[in-house]
């Protein structure tokens, strides 16, 4: 089987990807949809968040202040129209869950419960415990099975998009398991890989998360809008990156130093613990700089302390905060405050696209932490991104569907092209060239160290002018990876070297986006430019991929009604 | 920092397209006390051999793609630390038994899938309620009767570790039967009768002989073997119900 052809192909099966899935075959039952995944849909990058997901389901709770929340939060850099539109979308996508099985933890009228949130000014955030990400990912999976339209190819990796005539017409992938290269034509393809986290060194995100359909866009002419808004989450456990739900503080606990002070009481009074996250990760840094953090052996870090919360609450609420603690540091949560420090967590940009998931090339849609719709601006606030991706994977789904609908077969000429291409590339070349000059493994750990030094919390222009030129010779030497498994057959080593590719171009367009950008806002902080220029930055990034450095250009933010205004707690 | 301990993996490897039979592979790793297996299988991948071939991703214990044969028992790689793994000087990692490898340490995930799909693991509803009715009432107590078998990873450790799905390779099994359980259980489903249909037969509930070792080695505290046990109890007595009152049968 080399040859696949589907309505509309989604590559991902993730929480955006399976919304998106299910939209389009639920609009359009008679639609043929190809679901590819590199992993089973339920391994998903999605199963790890933790806190909960953002609307407005309560009479003290309106759309005006939701939006409001997650402009300011954003810096201003939000679109507004796009905000809008999220917001007024998010309830009905939580009583659609519901509808579908989703475990939603319950008041005790049988409603779905709120918590509090970073950066939300009410109780806006509906949980499932602390496993909000793993409950709605399931439902969405295990719904997604009712439709047998729905054809899932699971551990299958896309490399390429197929375009024809200027119009996306389908990707080439790998059956990772078969080792094979396969094309799968279609009228409609969604992007919803997820983020790219794995540039960086200390990170939340699973192992998965390498950017593929950030620059499998990318590559197809697709700008990478806000790439250089990359967030950092204030609680990550030193070592492991792994995350600490900010609804731990939802729920009340304290951010401490070595003295046993809530040290945001000098930064952030009128919020403290819950602040957002840019803020509460750069207090930490600074805190920690000031010889104020505890000493461990994975470097300086500050206490969570949720002792005062006592043993019942934190069981009933955040139980797998108690688990990880308890598995990973050895500690009970109920006794002992546990280390956190940032990390990166999420990538704010993305593949540019609309409100229904268009890109600039037709037929090509994005959604999800791969796309930049942009609802997050310079910061997300914690609990909008899961919502981001069902409502916005319902409206990408329905606008494939309809695309699909009334668009013709590709002739399937490009599709032989782009696979005959691939093959050369990865098979003929990738997987015979000589080995021993250059292993993933080290071009990797090399590129994720750029990255955590120069183009992480606290920037500047020598460092980024140092990264750019670093990332750009890690390219060329990329070109000397060999691959020591010679066995087609699930071969990760090679996948790991086509990830890694991906990666190198996510990480070029994140440095040369946040060189350019001279001013400081939300995420991207710059300490030789620390204030926020309204006059020259009120606009994205826009990056273009080019055989040289990314081209950057620029596009004006969508302001509705709110009018930036200094970003003050 | 002090320097790292080193141990001894004994791995078992296997190439489909090699030339070589299953065989164990030796290699020297170090480590600190706070890493696990995965991060030992990550370091052989990373600077001892790049063809070692295996499935993880998110490292905490979520997603469930990285369970192995540790020492002979199935775990999570990266919730099982080398500290305790190593007590006996060496740690063993085979793939998940009761399951083909296609390569190293990767088996074949399709039995599972297909017996997940059987148990139809969504909600069935006769009638849906408009979203625009907001959502169903559903209290504390109804959701804690079934948010144990709710919170399964699909990690397949249980299969591994049953003697039944070792001997029949058709028999369900505890990770689906769960889910059955959970969809049972939950007060917006309506589909217990289609799924007993399915799950009251000889490759299903009956099949269990209630050894147990699936509760032991779950990662997750699901319980499946409680909740074999308890759909057995069910289904008896849904029966006795149609035997001895046919026209208030439990629908």
């Amino acid at each position: 089987m080399d040859r696949l052809a589907y309505d509309v192909v989604v590559v991902g099966g993730g929480g955006a990807g399976l919304r998106a899935a299910i939209a389009a075959a639920e609009a359009e039952p008679k639609l043929t949809i190809g679901l590819l995944s590199k992993v089973y849909p339920m391994r998903s990058h999605t199963v790890s968040a933790e806190g909960g997901t953002a609307a407005v389901m309560r009479d003290y709770d309106s759309f005006e202040l939701h939006a409001l929340d997650t402009i300011k939060g954003s810096d201003y850099l939000a679109d507004q129209d796009a905000v809008e539109y999220f917001v007024a979308h998010c309830p009905e996508e939580i009583v659609q869950l519901d509808h579908w099985g989703c475990p939603w933890s319950r008041d005790d009228d049988g409603k779905i419960q709120q918590r509090a949130f970073g950066g939300m000014s009410v109780k806006r955030t509906c949980f499932a415990a602390d496993k909000v990400g793993f409950h709605m990912l399931h439902t969405l999976f295990q719904t997604s099975m009712k439709y047998p339209q729905i054809v899932r190819h699971d551990e299958w990796f896309a490399t390429d998009i197929i375009v024809e005539n200027g119009v996306a017409a389908g990707v080439v992938a790998i059956d990772i398991r078969r080792g094979e290269l396969s094309y799968v034509n279609a009228k409609a393809v969604v992007l919803a890989t997820g983020g790219s986290g794995r540039v960086y060194e200390f990170t939340t995100n699973g192992f998965i998360k390498t950017g593929d359909g950030m620059a499998l866009a990318y590559r197809a002419g697709v700008p990478l809008k806000d790439m250089e808004m990359v967030q950092f989450h204030p609680t990550c456990l030193p070592g492991t990156g792994i995350l600490i739900t900010e609804a731990a503080r939802g729920e009340g606990g304290y951010l401490i130093n070595k003295d046993g002070e809530r040290f945001m009481k000098n930064y952030l009074p009128s919020k403290m613990e819950l602040g957002p996250r840019d803020i509460l990760s750069r207090s930490e840094i600074q805190e920690i700089r000031a010889g104020r953090g505890f000493e461990g052996p994975h470097g300086a870090y500050v206490g969570l302390d949720l002792r005062h919360l006592g043993e019942k609450a934190i069981d009933e609420r955040l139980p797998m905060v108690r688990e990880l603690a308890e598995k990973y540091l050895g500690l009970d949560p109920i006794h002992e405050p546990i280390p956190v420090r940032p990390g990166q967590h999420y990538i704010m940009g993305g593949v540019a696209t609309n409100l229904r998931g268009e890109t600039n090339v037709p037929g090509l849609y994005a959604v999800g932490e791969t796309a930049c719709v942009s609802i997050n601006g310079a910061n997300r606030l914690g609990s909008n991104s899961l919502s981001e991706c069902l409502v916005f994977g319902k409206s990408t789904g329905l606008a494939a569907a309809a695309y699909a609908k009334k668009r013709d077969w590709p002739r399937g000429t490009a599709a032989k092209e782009h696979l005959a291409k691939e093959e050369t590339r990865i098979f003929g070349g990738l997987m015979t060239r000589e080995v021993g000059k250059e292993s993933v493994a080290a071009i990797r750990t090399e590129m994720q160290q750029i990255m955590e030094r120069d183009v992480g919390i606290f920037r500047d222009e020598k460092g980024l002018t140092d990264a750019c030129a670093k990332l750009a010779t890690l390219r060329q030497r990329f070109a000397n990876v060999g691959v020591t498994d010679k066995d087609r057959v699930f071969n990760t080593e090679l996948q790991q070297a086509l990830e890694l590719d991906f990666m190198l171009d996510v990480a070029q367009a994140i440095a040369w986006s946040a060189l350019n950008r001279r001013e400081s806002r939300g995420a991207h902080s710059r300490t030789d430019y620390a204030s926020r220029d309204d006059a020259n930055y009120l606009k994205h990034s826009l990056a273009y991929r080019t055989d040289r450095a990314p081209r950057i250009d620029y596009l004006p933010v969508t302001i509705t009604k709110w009018q930036p205004q200094e970003r003050k707690y | 920092m002090a320097e790292p301990k080193r141990v001894v993996f004994r791995v078992r490897r296997y190439q489909p397209q090699g030339t070589k039979g299953p065989y164990y592979q030796e290699y020297t790793v170090p480590y600190r006390d706070d890493e696990v297996v995965l991060d030992g299988l990550n370091y052989i991948k990373d600077h001892l051999d790049p063809t070692l071939t295996f499935r993880w991703s998110c490292r905490m214990g979520i997603c469930g793609s990285c369970g192995m044969d540790v020492n002979g028992k199935p775990k999570l790689t990266c919730g099982t630390f080398i500290r305790d793994a190593s007590a006996g000087g060496v740690v063993q990692v085979d793939p998940l038994t009761s399951f083909n490898s296609i390569k190293d340490l990767v088996t074949d995930f399709d039995p599972f899938m297909e017996h997940f799909l059987h148990v139809k693991p969504w909600l069935i509803r006769e009638k849906e309620k408009p979203l625009s009715e907001g959502e169903y009432l559903q209290y504390p107590e109804d959701l804690a009767a079934f948010r144990q078998q709710s919170l399964c990873i699909n990690c397949t450790l249980c299969m591994a570790a049953c003697p039944v799905f070792q001997g029949d390779d058709g028999f369900i099994g505890p990770a689906s039967l769960a889910m059955a359980l959970r969809y049972i259980r939950d007060t917006r489903d309506q589909g217990a009768e289609e799924r007993f249909q399915r799950i009251s037969t000889s490759h299903g509930i009956w099949e269990c002989t209630f050894v147990g070792e699936c509760s032991v080695v779950c990662p997750k505290e699901v319980d499946p073997a409680g909740a074999i046990q308890t759909l057995k109890l069910m289904a008896t007595t849904r029966r006795m119900k149609k035997l001895l009152m046919p026209k208030s049968a439990p629908r």
